[in-house]
């Protein structure tokens, strides 16, 4: 745990007193103070090419009144600095008066550990990993023509000052390791990348020498795409495969049913609530609270305990995904997913884990029923028009389907669909829900949060697919 | 106030005695600051204002062809201390790599002249909600438009780059930017589009009825749309999109792509890849240009490169490391392309939209869908079907696909290039590319 109050002349009593007269007349806001520690390092070409450290340390202060927020960060945490920021706000609101909300729900509920990945493992072993994947790969196949493999590994301590003097902390570890590599055959080049991270230890995730697994991966991805074929262009039937796919649903279904594009009434679904969005059977869910999972929060950016929030049942849009200011504006409550991506940012309704839970069917059922059609099993990053509800996203693993069969592989294509339209053309749900391996990172508003999806194998009836064959 | 030069050169000597001491052979070290204040508006009234104010370090230091770095933003002598002893510590028990150095020292950016790219104009909130109601009040003129956000942010940064070979130098740079979303609705659907613009100094920004009302018009324009069926078709890439095309070209030709051998250019240098009539022009020169600048990120002098001489591919963006790596010398490329442009064509716009009977007119385009290392290109996109030079009606929830090899050699360029942003293009159009849609 980080002790913000021995760095400067800057102490707690002064910080309580300053938040306290900042925020008295305001409807809500808070002092966010946040140390991170991070690495990165990163094997390619053959060699060791980076190996950073990185330290970041500063505050955020927010204020709120009615619908306007001010906000001031700085990476100087000092009394100058924070009276300062202080005085920034009021100008903005001086002419709004509010009334401070106190309540803030308390849980003793903790999803991971207060670790710090990157002391726990050497920056000797840390390469040691590296160069096995390297050579591992390198002698695996003649073929292979180019590996990159890094760790990622993070630290967080926050701390949230409210009015009043109420503190509340959370400490986030967070790590990643990756694996590239691109193959070259008959002067045909394909990647192929696969990684794996979470809330816990490397060594949670690499033990039984499971970056072979990575990399197995890695490579049997580039491999199929070497024998790809152009994708078809048109629409046609889609069968997803379980688990990363769920981006489908982060981007098609999640960005939509954030609070803040409802209460602005700018997103696709702001008038659909408990209305049938969805085939029946499709239920999907945003979940903070699934332990040592990327997406995982013990507590989100405003101190609100994280949850499991239902956003669609059986078919149903039950709720949408409120921070505490969206939350206020639409007479609700927060759902714990108010988050930033560091304090030089305001605070922001995101996802956490988002999931569409398992049905009964089959993935077997699912290609047998299909004549014509591609089974994606694998995607690159995806994006969505909030608005129109258009959402792509960009196959890296995908078959074709012909008459029940799986053929050829295809190249990456993009698929595109229409969010508030796309729920209602699944016509098969499986029963084979399966998490991400926990390297999502979702951008919204120029912030990057990590972020989990999960879901069973699934049959679209009908999608656009963006291949170049006619 | 950014901080000046003197407060930042002895935050960078300070490090670089304190790596030299600890016993590095070598060191770089870039010192910050940066101050940015936004104002932004929602229908018309005040919605959040933001102000931020940031110092960033970083250091690398080398033992030989050994190197590591480390970053931060606090620059207390103590923490700095620590942090240089940890960076330090890494580089010794990093492996060698034979291409790690310094920049080549007679690569040293020697004088560097004014490009004008700092205005110290104050735009103070107050102003800056002033001009974002006027522009609001334009946008949400049209009783279609259901929704309006904007923005205004000013910046102001300085910043010191030095090594230990006795380069140290930097300069002060400011930005405005100011933005606009609108939302409009009619009975069949929901629609968002945008206009911005950014400058280095504030008199040159765009006025806000103006900005307000093409935000406006160019989302009223995009309402009920209608999707099309899978065809080979023409099409035509708005300036916003035609300008991505030169950043995926930028990408395959930097010399760490071409090192590493991802990328579908590599080995073409001398080679034809755009059409005979194409040339592709980086310029680092340009007056208050929004890429400008006087050196690279190592220090290392950046003139103009022509990258493309009619069709054919001339040169890449060469920094020092991956520039060993293929035995060439840095052009002072290391962070990227300045002002990055394709040299205006010969057809006017009107006479591109009139080519052929019937084209697709792309004004955005979403997803990921660039493929450096095969050149494979997948997007979704929306925009109007053109008939006889016309726009028709607004065209929606498809995909546009390609292979930027054959992409490059069909372009044709109009002959409206603006110098707006640090990547600029003329209107362009490609003939025979595959839409999917129905």
């Amino acid at each position: 745990m980080s002790n913000f109050f021995n760095k400067s002349d800057l102490t707690r009593q002064d910080a309580d007193k300053i938040v306290s007269e900042t925020l008295n007349n305001c409807d809500d806001g808070e002092l966010y103070l946040e140390e991170s520690k991070s690495e990165s390092i990163v094997l390619d070409d053959n060699k060791i090419k980076s190996s950073n450290y990185s330290s970041d340390l500063g505050f955020g202060f927010r204020a709120i009144s009615n619908e306007v927020v001010a906000y001031s960060y700085s990476n100087e945490i000092s009394k100058d600095s924070l009276k300062n920021s202080s005085e920034n706000l009021k100008s903005t609101l001086k002419s709004i008066k509010g009334t401070y909300n106190h309540e803030i729900p308390k849980s003793n509920k903790k999803f991971y550990e207060d670790i710090n990945p990157i002391e726990q493992k050497s920056l000797d072993s840390k390469l040691e990993v590296l160069n096995k994947v390297n050579d591992f790969l390198r002698k695996k196949d003649g073929s292979v023509k180019q590996v990159t493999a890094s760790f990622a590994g993070e630290q967080k301590s926050i701390e949230i000052i409210r009015s009043g003097g109420e503190v509340l902390t959370d400490v986030r570890p967070l790590i990643r390791f990756n694996v590239s590599v691109m193959l070259e055959k008959n002067g045909r080049k394909e990647t192929g990348v696969y990684g794996i991270g979470g809330r816990q230890s490397y060594d949670d995730y690499l033990k039984n020498d499971n970056w072979k697994n990575v990399c197995e991966e890695a490579f049997r991805i580039a491999s199929v795409n070497l024998e790809s074929k152009p994708a078809p262009a048109g629409e046609m039937k889609v069968v997803l495969g379980p688990g990363w796919p769920a981006i489908l649903i982060h981007e098609a279904i999640g960005h939509g049913l954030e609070g803040d594009f409802n209460r602005k009434k700018t997103s696709a679904f702001h008038d659909l609530m408990g209305q049938k969005v969805a085939s029946e059977g499709v239920t999907i869910v945003d979940d903070g609270t699934i332990d040592n999972r990327r997406g995982s929060l013990t507590i989100d950016d405003e101190g609100t305990p994280t949850e499991r929030t239902v956003l669609i049942e059986n078919g149903i849009l039950k709720n949408f995904m409120q921070d505490r200011h969206n939350a206020r504006l639409m007479k609700t409550r927060s759902t714990g997913s108010g988050r930033r991506e560091n304090y030089r940012h305001i605070v922001l309704p995101r996802m956490r884990n988002t999931m569409m839970l398992s049905g009964n069917q089959t993935q077997d059922e699912m290609i047998k029923s299909v004549d014509k059609g591609i089974f994606a099993v694998s995607f690159g990053g995806g994006q969505v028009d909030i608005t129109s509800g258009k959402f792509v996203f960009n196959c890296t693993e995908a078959y074709e389907i012909n008459n029940g069969k799986i053929g050829s592989p295809i190249k990456g294509a993009t698929l595109i669909g229409d969010g508030p339209s796309i729920l209602k053309e699944v016509s098969m749900v499986g029963n084979d829900m399966m998490l991400d391996p926990g390297i999502g990172t979702c951008g919204k508003a120029g912030q990057g949060v990590p972020v989990g999806v999960a879901q069973p194998s699934i049959l679209i009836d009908k999608m656009t697919v963006g291949g170049t064959k006619l | 106030m950014v901080k000046d030069q003197e407060f930042l050169k002895s935050k960078a000597s300070y490090c670089l005695d304190l790596a030299k001491k600890m016993g590095a052979t070598d060191a770089s070290v870039t010192v910050g600051h940066s101050i940015s204040e936004t104002v932004n508006f929602r229908n018309k009234s005040l919605e959040a204002s933001d102000r931020s104010d940031g110092l960033a370090l970083s250091i690398e230091t080398y033992l030989g062809k050994r190197r590591s770095s480390i970053s931060s933003s606090n620059l207390l002598d103590e923490n700095i201390k620590t942090l240089i002893e940890k960076c330090f510590e890494t580089t010794k028990i990093t492996p060698e790599d034979e291409f790690n150095s310094l920049p080549d020292k007679n690569l040293l950016a020697k004088q560097i002249s004014s490009l004008n790219l700092y205005d110290e104009t104050r735009f103070e909130n107050d102003k800056k909600i002033k001009y974002l109601k006027d522009l609001e009040e334009s946008a949400s003129s049209n009783n279609q438009i259901i929704n309006t956000e904007s923005s205004f942010t000013e910046n102001k940064s300085n910043f010191i780059l030095a090594n230990s070979d006795g380069f140290c130098d930097g300069y002060k740079t400011s930005s405005f930017t100011t933005s606009c979303v609108t939302v409009a609705k009619d009975e069949n659907s929901m629609e968002r589009d945008y206009e911005f613009s950014s400058k280095r100094h504030l008199s040159d920004i765009k006025q806000a009825i103006d900005l307000g009302n093409k935000a406006a018009k160019q989302t009223i324009r995009k309402l009920s749309p209608k999707k099309i069926g899978s065809e080979k078709i023409s099409i035509i890439f708005d300036k916003r999109i035609s300008k991505g095309m030169l950043s995926v070209f930028a990408s395959a030709i930097s010399a760490s792509a071409i090192a590493r051998g991802t990328s579908f250019l590599k080995d073409k240098i001398g080679e034809q890849v755009f059409a005979d009539s194409i040339n592709v022009i980086d310029k680092p020169d340009i007056i208050k240009g929004m890429g400008s600048q006087n050196f690279d990120a190592e220090g290392v002098n950046s003139n103009t490169l022509q990258l493309i001489e009619n069709g054919i591919l001339k040169n890449y963006l060469v920094d020092t490391y991956n520039g060993k790596k293929l035995n060439l010398q840095s052009n002072g490329r290391s962070g990227g392309t300045t002002n990055l442009y394709f040299e205006k064509g010969n057809i006017s716009h009107e006479d591109l939209m009139k080519k052929n009977s019937r084209s697709l007119y792309i004004t955005e385009t979403i997803g990921h869908g660039s493929n450096v290392v095969t050149g494979d290109y997948s997007v979704g996109a929306t925009g109007f079907l053109v008939e006889d030079g016309e726009f028709k009606y607004p065209v929606n929830e498809i995909t546009i696909a390609g292979n930027f090899k054959d992409m490059f050699k069909n372009i044709i360029l109009a002959n409206d290039l603006e110098f707006e942003y640090s990547v600029n293009s003329p209107t362009m159009m490609i003939e025979g590319m595959t839409v999917a849609g129905k």
